[in-house]
């Protein structure tokens, strides 16, 4: 391999300039040291620049960004209504099948949205469903705590009007 | 200030210790000897529960972090807590260790630190024993936790433990020159190689301590004392042998429960009594310090020494502290470098300068 | 029961695991010996698995085993459509992966020739920056915890995390952020976006400066990095590295520069380039990097433009015949997407050409006839990214 060049290419040409590079080499060492040394200490010292948030403590303060990408959830007025048509469109987004929308008739014979089930465990919270919705009838939730101690409960049934879990 | 006698009441001579004396007047040694053992006991158990919790927390603040803040008030008990799952965990053994010599090496380490507990001079006269060649007795009971950690490397059966081993035992061995150098620089000074009568030698003000002295010899001897004994303690930057990122868990990767924790807990008190050293021989031990200004030096010196030789140490743990929560890990051979080819070459000047500064009278 | 080592190395007669050179290539009289390294390793990053064979403690050979997080992202692609692909994209340098997103993006808008809004660009030109350095403040923080400083760690973090806050903030995700789109991207940025950069640019000069003082002026630091792991210009082209792999042994690569893509040739910025390829010149080039994209966010930020977003999107995205190829520079160097569309709404075949892929590849060069402690450092400056080699 041709490798000459390295970092110690400036030559020392007699025994003193090296002997002076050596013990310039130590000072500047021993003075880097202490620089670093005043960076820590300078956090030490000022509990200001602590950046932790205790978390189970602070649960009321937390601001999730408006934009977070929980969970998907359906948008439910007052009444307990929904915009959803049960078209299929965020079906066919869904990258993972994420989403089955099972339809259902009214008296009419018109086609309304029977269940819209939804599985967080197989969801990569990519938006792409929210995106596709001509409707704006689903958003994506703010809840961050989503583990569970069972399977079963990760899949909902999103057109009731709190998200109830199946 | 009077100087302090030099009597020799052993172990204790304070309150409780002439209480006894005047009570049991044969068997006062044996009592006495009991109680300072029982306190040191004691001592040793807490101390390491305290200085874990200490190291988190400063580590934290150096890295702007709060520590553990969840058990306990600020933490305090967290490490206690952390103990006792430990006490509790399963002790494994790696198929193919050797099983004697496996659990045989956690015990080396922790014995060992005790042992040399056991002449730290906490107080005047508070101290189990004060043997005339204190310092040699230090140098070598320190050298079985080497010999610990070697056993737990080869035991193990497993690459890791033994690199981590092979190098702590390269460095232990390597550094220790350069402490006993320095310990005999001050041995040399002082006349005397027990633990007491060195930091007798520094009655006075803050000045007659031995960083002081010596001009600028002390404060040399010192940073170099504290360099090898932080290789000595195995600690960060020269914490080779356990080298997290590189050799996962060094000498104790194969370790769980109580054996590992008597490695851990060996490793702080270790600290303590490499801190207690090198605040009994440059920082003035258990004296309190003096300013010469009479208005301060009364109201310091009534502090008791024990109080004193707790605020050096911890000043000392600090600086160890500090050092391994600021700097980046050497490298196994660059260790070898700055032991052989810098430490030692500048600790054989150091000694042959302060013979000489001892010959002109320059003590200061 | 006669239970078998899972782990067990496939060794042959000699006893020499899989990969290395059948002979003994020390030629000293001390014995050889194997040494696996990961897995689980506390600095292998993830679950790259090394195997050493190694003379006491220096290092003779070193064989990489792959493919231990590989999720055939590139045969998942083939079976999703076009706008599903781009959140596969995140998961291959999760890292960068706004600029893995920008780079499928690309090629897509190449096929389809879509244009993109002045503004849609000038986002993504901050947003890919915002993300480089994101990526570089872990990498600082880790590589320097991998040397034994881990003080670093939570400092690289401290930084970081207020980047991760606005990417949190513009697209609702911190790591698989999914943002960009054929056109422009899926959402306009907030209001707060530009105070928040500008507070970013400003306490990234005070902290480049503090990380300089810290860790690339100590002694110790320059001590294991100077000299380690020499890669030679001739090598680093041979093997096809990018990024600060490339740049640090001479050659000046990038490419932002070379052949720009988005707006990036209307920015002033240098491309900065080492000397000697040791794994201090791979630390120093990535730090004056970090410099550089702030250089490009001051900019952007005081000519960032008013208008829309986005281009009209379409419902269905379908590619017309042929091949299609981008390349960007990702925090790693060179990611190329490469799609083969037949016409239809998913794609025939994609390939991503992933820069951590190449860079590892060097590192049985680079670590021959160093300690095991190099080795460590000499990964920590390849700065790789463990998804990105297996995809």
């Amino acid at each position: 391999m041709k490798q000459t060049l390295t970092h110690e290419d400036r030559q020392q040409n007699s025994p003193r300039q090296a002997c002076c590079a050596y013990l310039l080499k130590i000072i500047t060492g021993f003075v880097s040291l202490l620089k670093g040394m005043g960076v820590t200490i300078g956090y030490f010292v000022s509990p200001k620049r602590i950046v932790t948030q205790e978390y189970p403590e602070n649960r009321e303060n937390l601001q999730v960004m408006a934009r977070f990408r929980g969970h998907v959830s359906m948008i439910h007025d007052d009444k307990g209504d929904h915009t959803c048509t049960g078209c299929g469109i965020c079906e066919k987004a869904c990258p993972n099948g994420t989403i089955s929308v099972l339809t259902t008739k009214d008296i009419s014979g018109r086609k309304i949205l029977g269940q819209y089930i939804y599985r967080l465990s197989q969801c990569t919270l990519c938006n792409l469903c929210v995106e596709s919705c001509p409707f704006g009838a689903i958003v994506m939730g703010k809840d961050f705590e989503l583990a569970v101690y069972h399977r079963e409960k990760l899949t909902f049934i999103l057109n009731t009007p709190q998200g109830e879990r199946e | 200030m009077n100087p302090l006698s030099t009597e020799t009441l052993y172990p204790v001579q304070n309150g409780i210790g002439n209480m006894v004396r005047t009570l049991f007047p044969e068997s006062a040694f044996y009592i006495n000897t009991l109680i300072t053992i029982s306190c040191l006991l004691l001592l040793v158990s807490l101390l390491p529960v305290f200085l874990i919790w200490l190291e988190r927390k400063v580590a934290a603040r150096f890295q702007a972090r709060l520590g553990p803040m969840r058990v306990g008030y600020h933490g305090l008990l967290q490490s206690s807590a952390d103990g006792l799952k430990l006490i509790f965990k399963e002790i494994l053994k790696p198929e193919g260790a050797d099983t004697f010599v496996f659990f045989l090496a956690p015990v080396l380490p922790a014995s060992a630190t005790f042992l040399v507990m056991a002449i730290l001079p906490f107080d005047h006269h508070l101290q189990v024993a004060d043997p005339a060649g204190g310092v040699i007795y230090v140098i070598g009971i320190s050298g079985l936790s080497v010999l610990g950690i070697l056993l737990a490397g080869w035991a193990s059966n497993n690459k890791y433990s033994l690199l981590g081993a092979m190098r702590s035992g390269a460095q232990m061995i390597s550094f220790e020159i350069s402490l006993v150098l320095i310990m005999l620089l001050i041995v040399m000074v002082t006349g005397t190689a027990s633990l007491r009568e060195i930091v007798l030698s520094q009655q006075g003000t803050v000045l007659d301590w031995w960083i002081f002295k010596l001009p600028g010899l002390g404060i040399i001897a010192f940073l170099m004392y504290m360099i090898s004994s932080t290789a000595e303690l195995n600690r960060a930057p020269f914490d080779i042998s356990e080298a997290e990122s590189e050799l996962t868990g060094g000498f104790a990767t194969e370790y769980s429960g109580i054996s590992f924790a008597m490695f851990f807990f060996a490793e702080f008190v270790n600290m303590f009594v490499s801190a207690g050293i090198a605040s009994t021989f440059f920082l003035g031990g258990f004296l309190a310090p003096q300013f010469g200004l009479a208005f301060i030096d009364p109201l310091l010196a009534f502090i008791p020494g024990f109080i004193w030789f707790f605020v050096k140490t911890f000043f000392v743990i600090f600086l160890y502290m500090w050092f391994r929560w600021t700097f980046p890990r050497l490298r196994v051979d660059q260790l070898m470098y700055l032991e052989w080819k810098m430490l030692l070459p500048a600790n054989l000047v150091l000694l042959m300068l302060a013979g000489f500064f001892l010959a002109m009278g320059w003590i200061l | 029961m006669d239970l078998q080592p899972v782990n067990k190395f496939t060794s042959d007669s000699n006893g020499i695991p899989e990969g290395f050179s059948r002979t003994g290539s020390s030629g000293r009289s001390s014995e050889e010996y194997f040494l696996n390294m990961g897995p689980q390793h506390p600095s292998t990053h993830g679950v790259l698995r090394l195997v050493l064979r190694l003379d006491g403690e220096s290092v003779l050979e070193v064989v990489p085993h792959l493919g231990y997080v590989h999720r055939g992202l590139e045969k998942v692609a083939e079976g999703q459509t076009y706008i599903q692909n781009i959140h596969l994209t995140d998961r291959l340098d999760y890292l960068s992966s706004h600029i893995n997103n920008l780079g499928y993006c690309l090629a897509m808008e190449q096929a389809l020739e879509i244009g993109i809004p002045e503004r849609g660009e000038y986002i993504r030109v901050m947003v890919s920056e915002l993300q480089r350095i994101q990526s570089h403040l872990l990498w600082w923080g880790v590589s320097g915890m991998d040397l034994g400083a881990v003080t670093t760690f939570l400092y690289g973090f401290k930084e970081r995390e207020l980047i991760t806050d606005i990417f949190e903030e513009l697209c609702g995700a911190r790591l698989t952020m999914n943002f960009f789109r054929p056109g422009g991207s899926f959402a306009d940025v907030t209001d707060t976006f530009i105070p928040k950069v500008k507070n970013v640019i400003e306490i990234m000069h005070k902290a480049l400066a503090e990380y300089n003082t810290l860790l690339t002026g100590n002694i110790i630091f320059q001590e294991r990095t100077k000299n380690i792991g020499i890669l030679s210009k001739e090598t680093a082209l041979s093997y096809g590295c990018s990024g600060a792999v490339l740049r640090a042994s001479g050659i000046s690569y990038d490419v932002r520069k070379n052949d720009p893509y988005s707006i990036y040739e209307r920015f002033d910025f240098d491309v900065p380039v080492g000397s000697i390829g040791d794994c201090f010149d791979r630390y120093s080039l990535k730090m004056k990097e970090m410099a550089q994209s702030v250089r490009i966010l001051e900019q952007a930020v005081t000519h960032f433009p008013e208008g829309p977003y986005r281009s009209q999107q379409k419902a269905v995205y379908k590619l017309p015949k042929g091949s299609y190829y981008s390349q960007v520079e990702t925090a790693r160097g060179l990611l190329g997407t490469y799609i083969v569309a037949e016409g239809g709404a998913k794609p025939y075949r994609v390939k991503f050409r992933s820069p951590s892929f190449s860079n590892l590849n060097v590192l049985n060069e680079l670590a021959v006839g160093h300690k095991i402690a190099d080795v460590v450092t000499i990964l920590a400056t390849l700065d790789f990214v463990v998804p990105d080699l297996d995809r």
